[in-house]
């Protein structure tokens, strides 16, 4: 495994190099392109770099009319004002209107840290999956961001994309990954029970599924890096395979991945199933890492839930 | 000086179109589309660089109904000028139709933003004018705000961004009626000093009365002169204008005309029923 890369970190550079390839794309930020990434492009392409400053509603209104006219903009800001502050403007000024506009948000989740619940976007997942026309990412890497970024650019129609901002292990190989919209990944095969994880909680069920197997407990690990349109194929696949789903999400457990997978089993072909994921409550102030372990978002969180439900 | 007797002729017609389509839909609202006839009808049928065959011409100049309850106006004028068959205007706010209660660019030719909730027409018109900029083009953008939509955050993002930017082939134009649902805006909620505060914002402002064709006219020659900076057109108008019975009636804000009513205002406009 390489280093630890934070998924705005891969934005910020893929960015640069989308930019250079695609003159249509023009990025937009609201006073914090330092954080959120998109610094690198301002740099590169100032021209096509739009600073609204602090007014996240005109950050997505205003790359709803470049839109209209055919450039590809990319809006940037944290998740708690790109979901929450300018909801309905994606609702209704893009979403709608099904106008290309990527919303890349990063510091989503409790892992924004120090800055606590006041910054710590637990709902954008679910805010944006009930909206018609969106398509919900939620890279697991660099790799992916990376990936997913070419992938959506080519893809003409609004899309959120959630980031965050701690650095991550990397858990697809640069090489070989191959990134789909709505189509899930399978990252480890097992019978027993199937991990699907989302966002920086692919890299725990790989490590929960590891020590589960020092326990002989098989676990699938699956990636579902595109909440909406979900890949109810592979998760229904699971289910009659492995007759068990654990999901794991860095957001409430009401309304995000959870939430998705638990509609296509019921659906589909019902198993037991446990949610990991903060548990209806907002975060505190913190390190990321101690905040992860508090809210069970960790490797062990994921075997417990495993254990209640093959018990 | 010109009567522009045409422009004002063309301006009673979409009057009756407004009143037809209204009483046949049995919800919406009169009272903003009407005083905005004026205005609407100078800029598609003397000011805007636009072609009904294509709608989606390149170059062209681009209006946004950014007060989107008062899709009447906006489809009236789209009707009469050509973009689709006038039958349509009967549809209106019927399942199923092409015209939607407020505005839907993606259903209805000629429409170039999806308009309804305040303040975003405003805001998604100064994206299309940044487009423009950035292509190095010369169309111009134009959006048509209400007095009460001035309470808006968003209209104050925008105004402020605008300004920034220079965006000057961007005119807004407050439909300056004085009234909006629960009563008149300084009542409700004081918009005033209107110039002054986009002055503040570092717009030009030119104000004129939004029923005088030619006073519309030079403004948006004003507009366009003006480099640099963004103009914002305060046209002080009638809610209800042309329909003596609902002329400054709060109460014509969201309401249809029925038959009797309907029959009258047309009357009144000149118009055999």
């Amino acid at each position: 495994m390489s280093k630890n890369v934070a998924t705005r970190d891969a934005y910020g550079d893929i960015l640069v190099e989308l930019g250079k390839e695609n003159e249509s794309i023009v990025v937009l930020d609201a006073d914090l392109s330092k954080s959120t990434k998109t610094h690198g492009f301002s740099q590169a392409f100032p021209e096509r770099f739009i600073n609204v400053g602090i007014a996240e509603q005109n950050l997505i209104g205003m790359a709803a009319g470049l839109a209209t006219a055919g450039k590809i903009p990319f809006a940037s800001t944290f998740a708690m004002f790109a979901t929450g502050r300018a909801y309905e403007v994606i609702r209704n000024s893009v979403a709608y209107p099904k106008l290309n506009v990527k919303v890349c948000a990063t510091h989503a989740g409790i892992t924004v840290g120090e800055d606590g619940a006041s910054h710590q976007s637990l709902e954008d997942i679910s805010c944006m999956r009930t909206i018609p026309n969106m398509t919900v990412i939620v890279p697991a890497d660099g790799v992916e961001t990376k990936a997913a970024l070419r992938a959506i650019t080519e893809y003409n129609g609004p899309v959120y994309v959630r980031l965050g901002r701690l650095a991550v292990p990397t858990v697809n190989d640069e090489n070989t990954y191959k990134f789909e919209i709505g189509k899930g990944v399978q990252l480890k095969d097992g019978k027993d029970v199937t991990i699907v994880a989302t966002g920086i909680m692919v890299s725990e069920a790989l490590q929960a599924a590891e020590k589960l197997a020092e326990e002989g407990i098989s676990a699938r690990v699956i990636n579902i890096h595109t909440i909406k349109p979900i890949d109810a194929e592979l998760i229904t696949k699971a289910a009659k395979e492995t007759g068990a789903i654990v999901t794991a999400e860095e957001h409430n457990i009401i309304g995000g991945l959870g939430s998705a997978v638990a509609e296509t089993l019921a659906e589909n072909y019902p198993v037991p199933m446990k949610r990991v994921g903060v548990k209806d409550t907002f975060g505190e102030s913190g390190k990321p890492e101690e905040l992860m372990v508090k809210y069970g978002l960790t490797a062990e969180g994921i075997i417990e839930a495993v254990k209640a439900i093959k018990k | 000086m010109k009567d522009y007797q045409l422009l004002k002729d063309t301006a009673t017609s979409i009057r009756k179109s407004i009143i037809e389509m209204l009483h046949e839909a049995g919800s919406g609202h009169p009272g903003g589309s009407l005083s905005a006839a004026d205005i609407l009808t100078v800029l598609y049928f003397h000011e805007m660089k636009i072609d009904p065959q294509n709608p989606k011409m390149a170059d062209r100049d681009r209006f946004v109904l950014s007060k989107g309850h008062a899709a009447p106006v906006l489809y009236g004028v789209l009707a009469e000028k050509g973009y689709f068959p006038k039958e349509e205007l009967l549809k209106l706010r019927k399942l199923g139709a092409m015209l939607q209660g407020h505005p839907d660019m993606k259903g209805t030719p000629g429409v170039e933003m999806s308009t309804g909730s305040l303040g975003q027409g405003f805001s998604a018109s100064s994206g299309m004018a940044m487009a423009a900029k950035l292509d190095k083009k010369d169309s111009r953008v134009y959006t048509l705000l209400g007095d009460g939509e001035l309470q808006e955050g968003l209209v104050w993002e925008t105004a402020m961004a605008a300004a920034h930017y220079k965006l000057d082939n961007l005119t807004a134009i407050i439909d300056y009626n004085g009234l909006q649902i629960d009563g008149p805006n300084e009542k409700v909620m004081g918009i005033n000093p209107v110039g002054d505060k986009f002055v503040a914002f570092g717009w030009h402002v030119v104000e004129c009365d939004g029923h005088d064709i030619e006073q519309i006219i030079n403004a948006l020659e004003e507009a366009k002169a003006t480099k640099g900076k963004p103009t914002v057109i305060v046209a002080k108008t009638i809610k209800g204008k042309g329909v003596s019975f609902m002329e400054n009636q709060v109460g014509w804000h969201g309401n249809a005309p029925k038959k009797e009513e309907a029959d009258n205002a047309l009357m009144e406009l000149g118009g055999e029923k």
